[in-house]
C-alpha cells in the first residue's frame, strides 16, 4: 500500500496521460462522422455561373439559379438608384450605402433569398408585390426590402446579401 | 409479487432460464393499478398503439420510396396510384402522424391538470418531454420527404432557424443542407434519420414505462396508493379498458383516413418541390402552429427562435416550477381555471399559427405568447404559494366506501381482487 502513494505522481501522470489521448483519438474519430454532412466536393465544383446580362432591359429583372437558390439581377431604373442612394444610414438595421452593394449602379446583383428564414421575396415580375420600400416583399413572414435589397420592415435581421461576381465583359458577369 | 406457477412445462423450462414470462406476468398482468384511473389514463397505450402503426407502415413505404430529388415525388404519387394498397398505407401513415400528435397532446394535458409530473414521477415526465422533441423532429424529418413544395419550403424554414445562432449559424446551416440550398443531400440524410427516429423514441419509451412502473401511475385524486384495496390487476381490468379505447380510436382514425385523408394535409403538398417560387401562404402541419405562432409573435430572429425552442424547455423544469404538494386539480380551485386559460392559450396560438402574420394576429399572438410562458414562470410558482387547496380525501378507496375508513366488506373485496 505504501508503495501507492509513494507513485501518487507518476500514476495520476499515467491517467491523465491516457484519458487524454482517448480524448484526441475520439475526437479523431468523430471528425469525419459529423464533417460528412458537410458539402460534397461535387457540391462545391458547381459553384459559380456565369449570366448574359445584354439582354435585361431598364426597369427589368431577372432570376437565375446560382448553389440551388435565386439569385435576382435587376437593370435599376434612375429613379431606383436615386431612391436608394437618398436613404439615411440611421432610418436602415443594417446600415450599408446602396454604392457599397453594386459595382456599376445601375445592374443591383443579389441573393434572393430572405434573411429572415430563407423563403423568396415576391418583387420581381411586374405583377407581384414589391413591399413599402418598392422593392421586395417577402411573403412568409412580412419582411420588406428597400430598391437596394436593404432590409426596411419585418423580423428579417439583414440586407438581402450580394453574391460575389465580377464583370468579364460589358455584357456577361460571373457569380461565385 | 411471487413468481408465478406456470403449468405448461415448455414455458417453465424457458421462464427459468429467461424469465420473460415471469416480467411479463409482473409487468402486464398482477402489476397493481389504482382502481380510479379515467378514460383519460387510456392515451399512453393509445400513444404506443400510434407509434407501432407508424413504424409498421413506414417499413413499408420505405419499400416503395426513392430518396432522391429526381424521383420522390414521383415515388410517392406511385405510391398512391400503383402500388397494391399504397393508398391505403400512405393516408394510415400521413393521418397516423396526426392522430399520434392528438393523442400525445390529450396525455400531456393529463399530465398537466392531475399533476402527474410531481415527485416522484419527474423523470418520468422529463422522458415524456424528450419523446416529444423526438416526436417533433421525426415528424418534420417525414413531412419533407414527398418533396412538394410544402415539404421543400417547410424544410428551408426550420432549417434555417439554425441561422439565428450567433457566429457559427450559418455553417451549421450549409452542415444541415449538405450543400447552400436545401437540396439532394438534405433529402436523403433526413430519410435515413426519419428512419432511425422512430426507433429512437421506443428506446425512450421503454425508459419511460420503466420509470412509470416504478411507482405505478398517477389518478384523478393524486393521492398514493395506500394499500391493496386502492389497486386493481392490470389485467384483465386495464387490459379491457384500454382495448375499449383503442377501438373507439381506431374507429375515429379509420374514419379520418377512408373518409377525410387530406382534411389535415396542405393542398400545396401536391405541387412537386420548386426551389425559386415560394407559395403565397406557407404553414406548417397543425400539431407545429402553437410553436410556430410564438417563433413569429417576436419581431427578432434570434429571440423569436429561442422563445420557441423555450416553450418546449419550460416543460423540462416544470416539475420544479410548480410545487404545490397536491398533485390533481380537482383540489386546486385556482390551480384548474389557470389550467383551462392555459388549454384556451395553446389553442389559440394554434389558431393564430395557421394566420397570415399581420394586423391584429400579431398583438394577438404576442399576448398569447406572453400568457403561455406566464403561466408556468409566474402563476405556477405562485399558486403553490397562496393558493389554499381543498381537503384530500384520505385514500383512494375512501370516496367509494364513503367514511375515513375502510368498510369490512370494501377491504373483503379489496382483498378479492389481488
Amino acid at each position: 500500500m505504501s508503495d501507492t502513494v509513494e507513485n501518487q505522481g507518476r500514476r495520476d501522470f499515467i491517467v491523465v496521460a491516457t484519458n487524454t489521448m482517448l480524448a484526441v483519438g475520439a475526437a479523431a474519430v468523430i471528425y469525419p462522422f459529423v464533417n460528412q454532412m458537410n458539402p460534397a466536393a461535387d457540391t462545391l465544383a458547381l459553384s459559380s455561373i456565369e449570366v448574359d446580362i445584354s439582354g435585361i432591359e431598364e426597369g427589368q429583372a431577372i432570376t437565375v439559379k446560382w448553389r440551388g437558390k435565386p439569385v435576382f439581377i435587376r437593370h435599376r431604373t434612375a429613379k431606383e438608384i436615386e431612391l436608394a442612394g437618398q436613404v439615411n444610414m440611421d432610418d436602415l438595421r443594417d446600415p450599408q450605402g446602396d454604392l457599397d452593394r453594386v459595382e456599376k449602379p445601375e445592374l443591383l446583383v443579389i441573393q434572393g433569398i430572405c434573411t429572415h428564414l430563407g423563403c423568396v421575396p415576391l418583387g420581381q415580375k411586374i405583377s407581384e408585390v414589391k413591399g413599402d420600400y418598392n422593392g421586395w416583399f417577402c411573403p412568409c413572414h412580412g419582411s420588406h426590402y428597400d430598391t437596394s435589397g436593404r432590409i426596411r420592415k419585418g423580423p428579417a435581421p439583414t440586407n438581402l446579401e450580394v453574391p460575389p461576381y465580377t464583370f468579364l465583359s460589358d455584357n456577361v458577369i460571373k457569380i461565385g | 409479487m411471487s413468481s408465478p406457477e406456470f403449468k405448461n412445462p415448455v414455458v417453465k423450462w424457458i421462464d427459468h432460464r429467461l424469465p420473460v414470462f415471469s416480467f411479463m406476468h409482473h409487468e402486464l398482468h398482477e402489476y397493481p393499478t389504482p382502481r380510479n384511473l379515467s378514460y383519460l389514463w387510456n392515451l399512453g397505450s393509445l400513444a404506443g398503439l400510434a407509434l407501432v402503426t407508424m413504424i409498421v407502415t413506414g417499413i413499408i413505404l420505405a419499400m416503395h420510396y426513392t430518396p432522391h430529388v429526381d424521383h420522390a415525388f414521383e415515388s410517392v404519387e406511385r405510391i398512391m396510384r400503383d402500388v397494391n394498397h399504397g393508398w391505403l398505407i400512405r393516408y394510415i401513415h400521413m393521418n397516423g402522424a396526426s392522430f399520434f400528435f392528438i393523442v400525445v397532446y390529450i396525455h400531456i394535458f393529463r399530465g398537466l391538470y392531475y399533476g402527474s409530473y410531481k415527485a416522484p414521477r419527474e423523470l418520468l415526465w422529463i422522458l415524456g418531454v424528450l419523446i416529444l422533441l423526438l416526436m417533433m423532429a421525426t415528424a418534420f424529418m417525414g413531412y419533407v420527404l414527398p418533396w412538394g413544395q410544402m415539404s421543400f419550403w417547410g424544410a428551408t424554414v426550420i432549417t434555417n432557424l439554425f441561422s439565428a445562432i450567433p457566429w457559427i449559424g450559418d455553417s451549421i446551416v450549409v452542415w444541415l443542407w449538405g450543400g447552400f440550398s436545401v437540396d439532394n443531400p438534405t433529402l436523403s440524410r433526413f430519410f435515413a434519420l426519419h428512419y432511425l427516429m422512430p426507433f429512437l423514441i421506443v428506446g425512450v419509451v421503454i425508459l419511460h414505462i420503466i420509470a412509470l412502473h416504478r411507482f405505478g401511475s398517477n389518478n384523478p385524486l393524486g393521492i398514493d396508493v395506500s394499500g391493496k384495496q386502492d389497486t386493481i390487476p392490470f389485467h384483465p381490468y386495464y387490459t379491457s379498458k384500454d382495448l375499449f379505447g383503442a377501438m373507439v380510436f381506431l374507429t375515429i382514425f379509420a374514419s379520418a383516413i377512408f373518409f377525410y385523408p387530406n382534411f389535415l394535409g396542405h393542398p400545396d403538398n401536391y405541387i412537386p418541390a420548386n426551389p425559386l417560387q415560394t407559395p403565397a401562404h406557407i404553414v406548417p402541419e397543425w400539431y407545429f402552429l402553437p410553436f410556430y405562432a410564438i417563433l413569429r409573435a417576436i419581431p427578432d430572429k434570434l429571440g423569436g427562435v429561442l422563445m420557441m425552442f423555450g416553450a418546449i424547455a419550460v416543460l423540462f423544469v416544470l416539475p420544479w416550477l410548480d410545487r404545490s404538494p397536491v398533485r390533481s386539480g380537482r383540489f386546486r380551485p385556482l390551480f384548474k381555471m389557470f389550467f383551462w386559460v392555459l388549454l384556451a392559450d395553446c389553442v389559440l396560438l394554434g389558431y393564430l399559427g395557421g394566420k397570415p402574420a399581420e394586423g391584429i394576429y400579431v398583438m394577438l399572438s404576442r399576448l398569447a405568447t406572453a400568457y403561455y410562458f406566464i403561466h408556468f414562470l409566474v402563476i405556477l410558482p405562485l399558486l403553490s404559494v397562496v393558493e389554499k387547496t381543498r381537503p384530500l380525501p384520505q385514500s383512494i378507496s375512501t370516496p367509494v366506501t364513503g367514511g375515513g375508513m375502510v368498510s369490512a366488506p370494501a377491504a373483503k373485496r379489496g382483498k378479492a381482487d389481488v
